[in-house]
């Protein structure tokens, strides 16, 4: 009984809002002599007042009825005068809204409310920003109201649909509307067959759950759109679930192909199995958050760069020790893969835990900078910044690296000695040389992965590790000295693992990619893309 | 016709290393059990168990050797097998608890019991009799390298491919293990042991016994991989090693020597878990993790790869080592050790402790008979550049 009679308030405050509305621009005089009901001090005074206030279109109503929301409503017993305190504290006249100057706070007085008035104050409210100034507010209003399917905001809905200009608004005002007329039961049949249309054309899970409300005892012609309408949304939820999917493996794939791009030069150019491979993405980690923790102490100011700081340091870092790894350890073991791979795992151990002595074993924490963070939306999917920042990066590092063993001279000699050793040393390439200056650039593009990798996993002594052997099966299911291969690998493998993931879960998942991949090299010993002619047999 | 394959498989070094473990094997249990605990020469249990797990490690450390020293392969997944084996043997383990469990159920082991599994899955069956689970020991680990490297071989998978996939296969059942529903007691893996064959498997006794049992494997172990790589199949295999493409193209079925032997291996290192696991009391999917394989290889290239005492030897003085070194104040200096063994070794000692000792060893003899060719020395990798 209670809530009908809320309800009917409520309803009366919006027509008397639509009226309002109509009036606009109302009178200085109205808002005035309603704002002296608040000083009366009785609640239905108040309430009298908070309606009046509302229908006054004056541009101080929304701050007075919020004022007297959260309890900042104030008013002078002895002269009548209404005061708002702003968020701040401070006191501001109702009237003008200019600071009220020669009042002590100590003589005024509260302005109570009940939970009668509350509601009123929220109709109000809904109402006032459904016809406020600003788009935004105007959205937020439609969407608050699609979800509440309050059904007195109907009126006032129907105004704000007809003077709307701006086309978002304006759908989200129909969908609003659509949701009411759904709801009400004494909405016309054809009124909700309309409705379930305008509905179906928003299609998201909201949709969904607001159409499967739809009663069973509804006539027919209004189930059996409704019925449809949910055939319709699910196709296209799971349409936007295989593009989220699709989005979710491409993340993956590109945190796999940054790993990876650095071994497919090592391992797949080289030919050297570098087991501390992982270790160097560990190290590049470690540089981004001391770089950050430089900036931090020092330069506050600049902590949104530390990352752009971070990633020719990084690449520097990891180079450097790569070339002191292939100058003192591999460069004596050419032509022997196996002993290469046990004395890299050593050296793996080492760095592991000289970084663990160094820096602890607990995982250290690298802020993401604040381009890097938040997410928007792209029809039906959630899009994170940092997972396409990763994306952009990692291409952006690949198309460099294609770049350099394309066009410089550097890459034409890597290229000349990979390709026949003996033939470019008479050439004149110095080969010791190169082998560890792309050894080193393997190494750094590690480092790179491992900035990157800082933004979205956990900087600890074992980072590396995790990513070791995916890595490796990335090269050799591309296709060993391919970098396209790498690329295609990387994504197929990233892709195939989220598809996997909503079937089998994420363990079986990844025991499946395993498994096919095992497979996959017997069946194909070369990878995806092999090489052609002689290189295959060196 | 055995004992012609054992005398003519045993020199001097073989003879002298068989008779050194059949000593301990009879020495420690009763320097133990025996000898009053004040006596210099007890041994306290927790050395027996510990000395047993080396022991363990150095039947797997003849496993790889066999596959790696004689025929090149280098497996970095055979902690798998190892791990498989020590499963089996904790299964049976597990059903011996019986009523004792903390939920006291007949059957379901306490794992199960909490994680509300109505029966017994069908894999789990048959594991109370000691006879089936030792089958299963050798029959499991033997079947999934049998089907491994029945794809690897006949696909040519070899080198450092092989490797990598070895190491993906022991990573995928680790993943796997860790997993509850595998049944397999997830995370925590299988522990709390009772009984074995009625002996309770924490008295002094039972871990002198279980030790003594492991040494008698060891020297199985040793006959068998020596009688295998001092007969002609074994210079196939040293051949394969060598230059596999020219053996095949002499007409011998690589893949069927190389399948032969990994599954023998894989056998062997089934073995070894199987008794590692009631010495240590647990057996969880840790076991699996890639690193384990790993360090075991090192231990054959630390003792010299090719020469099967050089695995024995190599993996007990690394693992004496990590004991030494992880159980003190060093403790976070051992994996800078253990790293820095893995380079040396690789770099400065090619041949391991066993195989530059012999190298000298014949070395001396051709400066003192000069014209002599060395002799005895090509059973290890003397050429590592040829070893691939």
């Amino acid at each position: 009984m209670r809530a009908f009679h809320d309800r009917i308030h409520a309803l009366v405050v919006s027509l008397v809002l639509l009226v309002a509305a109509m009036l606009m621009p109302a009178h200085g005089e109205t808002f005035e002599s309603a704002l002296a009901g608040f000083a009366a001090d009785s609640y239905n005074d108040t309430d009298t007042a908070i309606t009046a206030v509302a229908a006054s279109g004056n541009a101080l109503a929304a701050p007075v009825i919020e004022a007297l929301q959260d309890g900042r409503l104030l008013f002078n017993p002895a002269d009548k005068k209404i005061y708002l305190k702003d968020k701040a504290g401070a006191l501001l006249d109702a009237t003008t809204g200019n600071p009220a100057a020669g009042v002590a706070a100590a003589d005024l007085k509260l302005v109570r409310v009940n939970n009668r008035l509350r509601r009123t104050i929220d109709a109000a409210l809904g109402g006032l920003t459904l016809l406020a100034s600003d788009p935004a507010k105007r959205y937020e209003a439609a969407q608050a109201v699609f979800k509440s399917r309050e059904a007195a905001a109907l009126p006032t809905l129907e105004t704000a649909l007809a003077k709307e200009t701006d086309g978002r608004v304006k759908r989200a005002l129909a969908e609003a509307r659509a949701a009411v007329l759904l709801t009400v039961d004494s909405a016309a049949e054809a009124d909700k067959v309309d409705a379930i249309a305008i509905i179906r054309q928003r299609g998201d899970q909201d949709a969904l759950a607001l159409l499967s409300g739809v009663p069973s005892s509804a006539p027919p012609a209004v189930t059996r759109a409704a019925k449809d309408a949910i055939a319709a949304i699910e196709t296209r939820l799971a349409q936007w679930a295989m593009v989220q999917n699709t989005w979710y493996g491409l993340s993956l794939g590109s945190v796999l192909l940054l790993a990876a791009i650095g071994l497919a030069i090592t391992f797949g150019v080289m030919g050297v199995i570098n087991m501390a491979h992982g270790e160097m993405v560990m190290l590049g980690a470690y540089v981004t958050f001391v770089v950050q923790e430089v900036i931090r102490t020092n330069n506050p100011a600049l902590l949104d760069y530390a990352l752009a700081i971070a990633v020719p340091l990084a690449f520097v870092v990891s180079g450097a020790v790569g070339i002191l790894i292939e100058r003192g350890v591999i460069r004596f073991l050419y032509g022997r893969p196996l002993e290469t791979l046990l004395a890299t795992w050593g050296l793996s151990l080492i760095l592991q835990q000289a970084v663990r002595t160094q820096f602890g074993p607990t995982n250290k924490e690298v802020s993401n900078p604040s381009w890097m963070s938040g997410a928007f939306e792209l029809g039906g999917i959630t899009i994170t910044y940092n997972r396409l920042w990763i994306i952009c990066f990692t291409l952006a590092v690949f198309v460099a690296l294609i770049g350099l063993l394309r066009l410089t001279r550097l890459g034409l000699e890597m290229r000349a000695v990979t390709q026949n050793r003996a033939m470019a040393a008479s050439m004149g390439i110095r080969t010791s040389r190169i082998d560890a200056l792309t050894f080193g650039l393997g190494s750094g593009i590690a480092g790179l992965a491992g900035v990157a990798l800082s933004q979205i996993d956990n900087v600890s002594p074992n980072l590396g590790q995790g990513y070791i052997i995916d890595s490796f099966l990335v090269v050799v299911f591309g296709g060993v000295g391919n970098l396209w291969g790498t690329l295609v690998g990387a994504f197929t493998l990233g892709i195939a693992n989220k598809f996997l993931e909503p079937f089998a879960g994420a363990v079986l998942g990844k025991i499946a990619i395993l498994v096919f991949i095992i497979l996959f090299i017997q069946r194909r010993p070369q990878g995806l893309f092999a090489l052609k002619g002689r290189a295959v047999e060196a | 016709m055995i004992t012609a394959t054992l005398v003519r498989s045993f020199d001097r070094g073989a003879t002298i290393f068989v008779l050194v473990i059949a000593a301990i094997a009879i020495a420690v249990p009763l320097a133990n059990l025996v000898l009053p605990a004040t006596s210099p020469f007890h041994v306290p249990t927790y050395l027996v168990s510990l000395w047993g797990k080396y022991v363990c490690y150095a039947v797997l450390a003849l496993s790889i050797d066999l596959i790696w020293g004689y025929c090149g392969i280098l497996s970095l997944g055979h902690g798998a097998f190892f791990a498989l084996g020590g499963y089996a043997m904790g299964m049976y383990l597990m059903r011996q608890i019986g009523t004792r469990g903390v939920y006291a159920h007949p059957i379901l082991p306490d794992f199960m019991v909490f994680l509300n599994w109505p029966e017994l899955p069908v894999y789990w069956y048959g594991f109370q009799h000691l006879p089936y689970a030792l089958l299963m020991v050798v029959l499991v680990p033997g079947m999934l390298a049998f089907v491994f490297g029945w794809f690897a071989f006949r696909s040519r998978v070899t080198g450092v491919y092989l490797s990598i996939i070895t190491q993906a296969l022991t990573f995928a059942l680790m993943l796997g293990f860790f997993r509850n529903n595998f049944g397999f007691g997830g995370n925590n893996g299988l522990t709390d042991f009772k009984n074995i064959l009625g002996f309770n498997v924490q008295a002094s006794g039972t871990r002198a016994a279980l030790f003594s049992i492991s040494c008698i494997a060891l020297i199985l172990g040793f006959f068998v991989c020596r009688a295998v790589v001092t007969s002609k199949l074994g210079k196939v295999l040293i051949a394969i090693r060598d230059a596999e493409a020219r053996t095949r193209f002499l007409g011998y079925r690589v893949e069927s020597y190389k399948l032969f032997v990994f599954t023998l291996s894989a056998c062997m290192a089934g073995i070894a878990g199987a008794l590692y696991v009631p010495q240590v009391g647990i057996i969880n999917p840790s076991e699996f993790a890639p690193g384990n394989s790993i360090e075991a290889v090192i231990w054959v290239a630390v003792g010299g790869r090719g020469t099967l005492t050089g695995a024995v030897i190599g993996a007990i003085v690394v693992n004496y080592g990590k004991t030494f070194f992880t159980t003190g104040a060093l403790a976070p200096y051992w994996l800078f050790v253990l790293g820095g063994l893995f380079v040396a070794v690789t770099l400065l000692l090619p041949r391991g402790i066993v195989g530059t000792l012999r190298h000298w060893w014949a070395m001396r003899r051709v400066v003192a008979r000069p014209g002599d060719k060395p002799n005895g020395v090509s059973a290890s990798p003397t050429a590592p550049q040829a070893a691939e």
